[in-house]
């Protein structure tokens, strides 16, 4: 599909790749994706990249059983939208998490996965999902015998 | 600018809709276009202009310049032909430029159609080509797919109104009760509560029966200056208002994720062009793409207030002689999403009846105004169009 | 001019597959195999991860650990594997794009069995304090293969080790490497073979202990440092005997050897084995303990490494989750759900 062909994968690959948006320097607001134009500071705005934290929370959420070939074989795959703790919404999966621990309100952060692969002699996709938060690995380090 | 002139439909028909493995794009648009034309008891030379809804012919049959095409087959050449995109609401668009196309006085009768043959490729396929629909670089890349993309919208629904999956599951029931009334109908069958809430699961929470089906189809509407129209029928429906809203395409961006605001800016557009107000409206035919789909557009239409309309499907207020008749002819969920012509399908079932010619048990007595509610994607296009039998 | 490691980072996928659902499938007593490995479960990727999405997770802890160290300092980035997506096509390209490392940098995957990026630290190394830049980066990581029905089902594994090498802001110095190659055939892949073979026993003696033995004892030589001067010493780990019996061969006792022994639970990641091993320690070595770390690869060679930990270790380490917090992260998979996202199903 020449919605997934190489030159159009790759002109928005770093983008996917680490989660880059744009902030209005003028007025503070964040956008993904990326935009030319601040719509409320229009002309006055400036436009500059900036690199998302990746932390966020599941604003809403689904279980897709029935996909596009290319998806196929991660079904069931969790598809949420999720509110970066910047502001902008995204769109990807959740994965590395059990279905019954999903709810509205999660956190979770990014990570880099694997899309899809076009073919099996194609060119492999790879870009962000997200994975529940665990802030709890401190404690390793307070523990001598680990 | 013009003076706007009065616009009426003389005609408006659908094929059935299904599967119809033995009838192609062109087979599809004949049927409906010759059967508008025999309805309006006018001759093709009369047309003098046509505009096709079309999704996909490209991705679906591998066929481009469907205006052209249709010009064609329906023996209408030379006049202008053209054919108009916006995905799902492609019909709609197209009867809004048919309108346009009378109203400004620049033609006098309009053929207006929408076809759509989806069934030539495999299910997944079409999955596929449907999610050209959304935003394909930040949604469909990402896996999501268009159950998947209202099943964000339910969920969060859900979340935020407390809504069951049961009163989803009763608005199938109720556009598959009426589906079984219409002829016309992609599935006839009735279905239970408890049918509805064990269907697999497509994405969760919406099951199957929570989504409408791949059909082929073609519907056809013949549009005329109200004092034209009448010199060929005694019951010209008066175009009211048509309008049309557009919102992000994505669904990262909306406003409030419950909410499609291009059917609130669509239907507030058009009750003010209309002067006509909500309690007056008769029924509605709205795009129940998915059953909650429904439930918004009843809200955004603005028949009641957020978060309501759930009380209205569990008080049955959506049959007919309920408050609010909601998709008599069974919907894009019973009667088919052949998703090119259906903007102009549900022109056709509002025509039936507001002329009283709807068939037995499905016929809103004494309907005078109806509203149909057309939408593209997941709501970066909405048309609504109010159709009143006033000039009768 | 001090040189070492700046940053590290280890990652390794949430699920398990236990020895004992492998040797079900193919009728054999799970308990003799487990006794003879001293292998109980093995981390599988998801059907998402490959080498690239571990490379890129390891490196990002890396980069979380190697406080203030820019982007676009890293002037090199290799990716050592026997698992690369592409046959051509760098991962370390994915990876420095990833990272936010391009354009200016040099990238590679490099390839030596199971010691392809101690290879690449050691040119990291070399760059660093010949003054051609002022960081480097290499990482091991590998969603390794193995035929099913193999010994090796129920080793090789997945996982991988990022490490950022520089000569300021060093938690671990490195005082000193050495090689030690030859041409052993014990284990290989060809090319467009889905599959490795090996050479069964023959692996052990002349290969791996062979390498390993004498590249540590040829570094101890060179530094004139003895067993007892290290606190820790990690070893690749084809399986949780061989490294125990290579440091008993050299003087070492299993104390050194068990904090780094994390083969049991996780199998054997390949080229990220012995960089997971050492991460697993620089975990919880205290400022001044020493590390010797030999690789090894087949086909054959090893890489060691004499590594004193600095007191810097403690604040920077807390930037980013340690090995034992992977290691206790997981799920386990049936051997159906194994076989699918390891692709064992083909048309």
């Amino acid at each position: 599909m020449s919605a997934t062909a190489p030159p159009a994968h790759w002109r928005r690959m770093r983008e996917r790749y680490r989660l880059l948006g744009s902030r209005c320097e003028t007025c503070g607001a964040t956008f993904f994706p990326t935009t030319k134009v601040c719509p409320k500071c229009r002309r006055k705005g400036k436009i500059a990249q900036v690199e998302f934290s990746g932390r966020g929370k599941v604003y809403s959420y689904t279980v897709i059983h029935s996909a596009p070939k290319m998806f196929e074989q991660f079904t069931p795959a969790v598809v949420a939208l999720v509110q970066l703790e910047e502001g902008p919404m995204v769109l990807s999966q959740i994965v590395d998490t059990d279905h019954k621990e999903l709810k509205v309100g999660m956190e979770v952060e990014a990570c880099f996965r694997k899309l899809f692969e076009q073919e099996q002699s194609g060119i492999i996709s790879y870009g962000f999902k997200f994975r529940p938060v665990n802030d709890h690995w401190g404690k390793y380090y307070d523990n001598k015998d680990i | 600018m013009l003076k706007k002139r009065e616009v009426a439909v003389i005609s408006a028909v659908t094929t059935k809709c299904g599967e119809h493995w033995d009838k192609g794009i062109k087979d599809l648009a004949w049927e409906a276009g010759v059967k508008a034309v025999e309805e309006a008891g006018i001759s093709g030379k009369d047309i003098e202009y046509l505009v096709v809804g079309n999704m996909s012919g490209g991705m679906f049959v591998g066929q481009e310049h469907i205006g052209a095409l249709v010009a064609d087959f329906l023996g209408l050449n030379p006049i202008p032909s053209l054919r108009v995109e916006a995905a799902c609401a492609s019909g709609g668009v197209a009867f809004y430029q048919g309108y346009l196309a009378v109203a400004s006085g620049l033609y006098d009768v309009v053929a207006v159609g929408g076809v759509e043959k989806m069934t030539d490729v495999e299910p997944e396929q079409a999955t596929s080509v449907l999610a050209g629909a959304m935003d394909f670089e930040w949604e469909a890349y990402f896996g999501a797919t268009f159950p998947a993309l209202y099943a964000l919208i339910a969920t969060r629904y859900m979340h935020e109104y407390r809504l069951k999956p049961e009163t989803l599951a009763k608005i199938a029931v109720k556009n598959h009760y009426y589906g079984s009334l219409n002829p016309l109908a992609h599935f006839r069958n009735k279905i239970t509560v408890e049918e509805a809430l064990t269907s697999p699961l497509v994405a969760d929470p919406l099951r199957k029966y929570d989504c409408s089906p791949i059909s082929d189809g073609a519907a056809v509407a013949i549009l005329a200056p109200l004092d034209i129209a009448k010199k060929y029928t005694d019951t010209p429906i008066v175009v009211e208002a048509s309008a049309i809203a557009s919102d992000t395409l994505s669904l990262l961006k909306r406003r409030d994720l419950c909410t499609l605001d291009a059917t609130v800016n669509a239907a507030n557009k058009a009750f003010q062009l209309a002067h006509i107000e909500r309690e007056d409206v008769d029924l509605i035919e709205v795009h129940d793409c998915f059953s909650i789909a429904e439930l918004l557009a009843i809200e955004d239409l603005g028949f009641c207030k957020k978060g309501e309309a759930q009380n209205l499907v569990e008080e049955g207020q959506t049959y007919i002689g309920g408050r609010i008749p909601v998709n008599t002819d069974g919907g894009l969920k019973a009667a088919g999403h052949p998703v090119g012509a259906t903007g102009v399908k549900q022109i056709a079932e509002l025509v039936k009846q507001l002329r009283g010619e709807a068939d037995k048990g499905r016929q809103v007595d004494g309907a005078e105004v109806g509203l149909a509610h057309n939408i593209g994607g997941t709501g970066a296009t909405a048309v609504v169009t109010i159709l009143s039998r006033r000039g009768a | 001019m001090k040189v070492g490691i700046v940053g590290y980072g280890a990652y390794i996928p949430k699920w398990r597959i236990k020895a004992e659902n492998i040797a079900k499938v193919w009728g054999q007593d799970a308990q003799t195999i487990t006794n003879g490995i001293g292998v109980h479960e093995k981390s599988v990727p998801s059907l998402d991860e490959d080498t690239a999405t571990i490379a890129v997770e390891a490196a990002r802890n890396a980069m979380k650990r190697a406080n203030g160290v820019k982007p676009s300092e890293i002037s090199a980035v290799y990716v050592g594997s026997e698992s690369h997506p592409y046959a051509v096509k760098p991962t370390a390209v994915t990876v420095a794009e990833a990272l936010g490392l391009t354009p200016y940098v040099t990238a590679a995957d490099t390839e030596f069995a199971c010691k392809a990026a101690t290879a690449g630290i050691q040119a990291c190394l070399g760059l660093v304090k010949g003054g051609y830049m002022k960081y480097g980066m290499s990482i091991g990581a590998d969603t390794a293969q193995s035929a099913p029905g193999d010994a090796l089902e129920y080793t090789a594994a997945a996982g991988g080790a990022a490490y950022i090498i520089g000569g300021d802001g060093v938690l671990a110095e490195i005082e000193g490497t050495c090689s030690y190659t030859q041409d052993v055939p014990d284990f290989w892949r060809r090319e467009g073979s889905l599959y490795p073979k090996h050479a069964g026993r023959f692996t052990g003696e002349p290969a791996y202990f062979e390498q390993i033995v004498k590249c540590s004892k040829s570094l101890m030589e060179k530094l004139g440092t003895k067993p007892s001067d290290y606190t820790y010493v990690v070893f690749h780990m084809p399986n949780g005997k061989f490294p125990l019996k290579a440091a008993s061969i050299l003087g070492f006792d299993t104390k050194q050897v068990t904090p780094s022994l994390i083969v049991q639970k996780i199998g054997n990641t390949y080229s990220g084995s012995s960089l997971l091993g050492l991460a697993a320690v620089l975990d919880r070595a205290k400022p001044g303990e020493r590390v010797l770390m030999t690789s090894y690869g087949s086909g054959a060679g090893s890489d060691s490494f004499s590594i004193t930990v600095t007191d810097q270790i403690e604040e920077r380490r807390r930037l980013a989750p340690p090995v034992q917090y992977y290691i206790e992260r997981k799920g386990y998979l049936s051997y159906s759900i194994y076989a699918k996202n390891r692709k064992l199903f083909r048309e």
